[in-house]
């Protein structure tokens, strides 16, 4: 099992840092930035917790190439139904 | 018995080159990665139907985010209790697993709690005063699918988790086994942590 024979991970440290991530997204919503600054920075923040998740609680990082490919397959499905979409999302 | 028929006995059963994890983990996470696509789908087609209206309520102002920044902070404590337990049930500590996992089990009940709450405060008080309701506007309707789908998948990871911790106890399961049912309750917080952005905050 994977699980045992890597070095523990810092499960503490990964909590903080998620913890301080989304106290950090609440306080975007309410600067005085332009509102895709503020999108970009919210989307990259969710996408920084998700990724500290699946590589350490989930154990990805210590996982063999296999199953790193498994968790990315439906991004891609996002990505190519976004892109099947995108002329209904953005008409001519 | 023959001295290869006792080193065969003895072997490690020979694993697949294709799967080369155990088969449970590996149909964890297939089974992962499909209902990741049920979500995306959902995400993305909510985000498609947002651009495409002109008269979207502003999310967080109709929702409100107080409550759901404790569900999320909630569900990123109850995973790390989810791996401290595994922690505790590898390194043979029985009683400490069921400690962690009994508190795992108990911040999956309170965020369904607080999800009832919110969806009964949504429909019998804040929808009807700024004039919305399930039928009758998209921002609704794919709010209570997205949530309620996910709400679903909590429930479904408290029952999951308490059969663990009864078949642990019992000494009918291992770490092995604690560990895949991590793997799904940390996929309903990665999904949770989407959800409050994309619905809530964006």
């Amino acid at each position: 099992m994977s699980a045992i024979t890597h070095k523990e991970p810092n499960y503490m440290g990964v909590f903080w840092w998620l913890l301080v991530l989304t106290v950090l997204e609440i306080a975007v919503i309410y600067m005085p930035i332009a509102k895709m600054a503020i999108a970009i920075l919210l989307v990259s923040m969710a996408i920084s917790k998700a990724s500290l998740v699946a590589l350490y609680f989930m154990h990805l990082k210590f996982e063999r190439l296999t199953l790193g490919l498994v968790a990315l397959s439906p991004f891609l499905l996002c990505l190519f139904l976004i892109l099947m979409l995108t002329p209904d999302i953005f008409p001519h | 018995m023959s001295e290869a028929a006792v080193m065969h006995a003895g072997a490690e059963p020979q694993e697949s080159p294709l799967t080369p994890e155990n088969w449970g983990k590996l149909g964890m996470w297939l089974f992962l990665a499909g209902d990741a696509m049920s979500f995306g789908c959902l995400i993305v087609g909510y985000g498609i139907l947002r651009h495409a209206s002109s008269n979207w309520p502003v999310p967080r102002e109709v929702l409100g985010i107080n409550l759901t920044a404790f569900m999320t902070f909630l569900l990123i404590i109850s995973s790390v209790t989810m791996v401290l337990s595994l922690s505790a049930i590898q390194n043979g500590d029985r009683r400490k697993f069921q400690k962690f996992l009994g508190l795992t089990i108990l911040g999956g009940l309170i965020f369904l709690g607080c999800q009832a709450y919110e969806w009964t405060h949504l429909i019998t008080h804040r929808l009807p005063e700024v004039g919305l309701s399930f039928s009758t506007h998209l921002f609704a309707t794919t709010f209570f699918i997205l949530t309620g789908f996910h709400g679903m998948h909590v429930t479904g990871g408290v029952i999951y988790n308490t059969c663990v911790l009864a078949a642990v106890s019992r000494g009918r399961y291992g770490a092995k086994h604690v560990e895949i049912a991590g793997l799904y309750w940390h996929f309903v917080d990665l999904v949770w942590i989407l959800i409050f952005t994309f619905v809530y905050l964006l």
